[in-house]
């Protein structure tokens, strides 16, 4: 028992370090300007989509509960922190201090809303939470749309707060770090324990005495928070944006992303979400055929990863490999 | 007065299309445990296939409706067999995401094939429009009235009188018993498919008619819609997703006559949230047991 935690803990040293250090290596090629402008226009939105995903697998993975509503979130913050920036530029403060504290409102708003959405339906289960977390996605979207205060269907003008990719890079590194760092602690705490036997056994985890509720709009709050910060650094990396593509496609797109990097693993999702947002870039030479060839690719994964005869073989491969690794791969 | 029976009435036709589209999702549902999300896309197969048949081929209408029918039942046995089928065992969040992979298929697919402009639907049926008591009623949309309350009649029969409604019955309650009674499921889910994907064709005529402009990701609000009726009338109750479907088309059609188009989407997403947040498992729906 000692032992695997042990490993365990050095997983995880590993997936910060990891994270880390490919970080480092992408800010001293964009610093250096080796990086190509197609290249340096992908760093943020990737920071934006690793944030995005880890913070969903946090509900989808560790609580095991099906939220179709994190791009709403994302929107809710995005706008509220946006508005902040946009009111800061007047105060003459420099991006160091207006990007953190208009991140910051954006993920607390973004928390307020998690609070009030989370508060009355995480009674739901299932599909009945998947559909209600998706309305409320599309509601939050309804709503931006239609306010006068975020520039309404034209989208809100953020070329005040506008910064390229060398200027945003060091804070999406930082919230990316922060993120993970959270996630990975989390999950090894006594709380994250609490959060992944409410996954496994709700009554069982009820009836040792932990109060679920309380739980599980921890784990929304959290999430919705980390979409909101993610939300403000996209909206500093646009010089428009429109509350509708913040719709329940994005909130599949990066669900999309979690079941793919694999259920509760950080590491999984941080790979995934890169891979991700390179993939359909990489594929714009067949412009025509890369959102159809990212289908066909999503279908197959999905038939590759559940066909048993795979499973075996990417099974017993693993543990000759890689013990560790698979241990992690089994939580 | 004549407004708001308009409205009613106009209410009812959307309605009874989503009502079309969410007997679809409930049946596959209850049967095989899924959220089909390609579903809505099936619409969109089906009223594309209606266009190609009467602009390229130039088929009757009564053909076209034959052939329509035909594509969907066809393209949702096919998306069945060759994608949910191996997965059967698998995770249901795999299969989800497996749905949503061909629905970016199918729309991408229709994307390549006509363009992203959005192409008319061609008037299969010329009616003309009704005045009762200075209401006046479109010819479309009280035949959609009616083919949808026939369409619901047979298939509350087929379901309640049938074998093979029996057989789907008997399947989505025990798919083990089910099997130890000598019911073929895999032949039971591939049925319901069918039957699902029919009824979507039936939607997109309508639809069609109705909107007349189609384009690849027209199926997508349509579906979603259609998935929150089934989800509001209790997924997995076919008299739910009728009632949940023609409920939410009347408040989508309320709202947008009587407090702003802008607002409409926002009303019935929060209707459902509010009924949801009230009756957990929607209007009809069973509640749910849960064993340690």
């Amino acid at each position: 028992m000692q032992l695997t935690q042990k490993k365990r803990r050095r997983g995880d040293l590993l997936t910060a370090a990891a994270v880390a250090m490919l970080l480092a290596v992408m800010a001293a090629l964009l610093y250096t300007g080796s990086l190509t402008r197609q290249v340096t226009n992908m760093l943020i939105p990737t920071a934006v989509y690793i944030v995005m995903a880890v913070s969903l697998n946090l509900v989808v993975g560790l609580l095991g509960e099906l939220s179709l509503g994190h791009a709403g979130f994302m929107s809710v913050g995005l706008f509220s922190g946006c508005l902040v920036a946009i009111a800061l530029t007047n105060t003459a403060l420099p991006l160091a201090v207006r990007l953190p504290v208009s991140m910051l409102a954006g993920g607390l708003t973004a928390a307020v809303f998690g609070l009030l959405v989370g508060l009355p339906t995480l009674r739901l289960r299932g599909d009945y939470l998947a559909i209600v977390t998706l309305a409320c996605g599309e509601i939050i979207k309804n709503i931006i749309t239609n306010l006068r205060v975020t520039g309404g269907a034209l989208g809100l003008n953020t070329a005040a707060i506008y910064a390229g990719a060398k200027e945003l890079l060091p804070y999406g590194a930082a919230l990316v770090l922060l993120t993970v760092a959270v996630m990975l602690n989390l999950k090894r705490s006594k709380y994250g324990r609490a959060i992944m036997a409410i996954r496994d056994n709700r009554i069982a985890a009820e009836s040792v005495g932990l109060n679920v509720t309380r739980y599980k709009l921890a784990v929304f709050v959290i999430a919705a928070f980390f979409a909101g910060c993610a939300g403000v650094l996209y909206g500093h990396s646009l010089a428009n944006i429109k509350a509708a593509a913040f719709d329940y496609n994005m909130s599949i797109e990066i669900l999309v992303i979690v079941v793919l990097g694999g259920m509760g693993s950080v590491p999984g999702s941080v790979v995934s979400a890169i891979v991700l947002t390179v993939l359909p870039e990489a594929l714009r030479e067949v412009a025509d055929y890369r959102m159809l060839v990212y289908a066909v690719v999503l279908i197959l994964v999905m038939q590759a990863t559940n066909n048993p005869t795979m499973k075996r073989f990417f099974g017993s491969a693993c543990k000759s490999l890689t013990p560790v690794r698979k241990e992690r791969a089994a939580l | 007065m004549t407004n708001l029976i308009q409205t009613l009435i106009s209410g009812l036709s959307l309605g009874s299309i989503y009502a079309l589209i969410a007997l679809g999702y409930t049946m596959v549902y209850g049967i095989a445990k899924m959220l089909n999300f390609a579903h809505g896309d099936v619409i969109m197969v089906g009223a594309y296939s209606g266009i190609v048949a009467v602009a390229q081929m130039g088929l009757s209408p009564w053909v076209t409706v034959i052939v329509s029918i035909a594509v969907c039942a066809v393209l949702g046995v096919v998306i069945e067999f060759c994608a949910y089928k191996p997965l059967r065992q698998a995770a249901p969040l795999s299969v989800l995401i497996t749905a949503i992979g061909v629905s970016y298929l199918l729309q991408n697919a229709a994307l390549l094939l006509f363009g992203s402009q959005q192409m008319a639907y061609p008037t299969l049926l010329k009616l003309p429009m009704l005045t009762v008591g200075g209401v006046q009623i479109d010819g479309i949309t009280l035949l959609t009235l009616a083919v949808t309350a026939a369409l619901m009649a047979a298939l509350t029969l087929f379901i309640d009188r049938t074998k093979l409604g029996k057989a789907m019955r008997a399947v989505s309650e025990d798919k083990g018993a089910a099997t130890l009674m000598g019911i073929n499921v895999d032949r039971t889910i591939t049925l319901t498919f069918a039957i699902g994907s029919a009824l979507a064709a039936f939607a997109s005529m309508f639809y069609g008619m109705t909107y007349v402009y189609i384009k690849p990701t027209t199926g997508a609000m349509p579906g979603i819609k259609a998935f929150t009726a089934a989800v509001f009338g209790g997924i997995g109750s076919i008299p739910g997703a009728m009632i949940g479907g023609i409920l939410l088309g009347l408040i989508e059609q309320m709202s947008k006559t009587y407090i702003s188009t802008l607002w409409a989407d926002a009303i019935v997403f929060a209707v459902l949230v509010v009924v949801l947040v009230v009756k957990p498992t929607g209007l009809l729906g069973k509640p749910m047991q849960e064993k340690v």
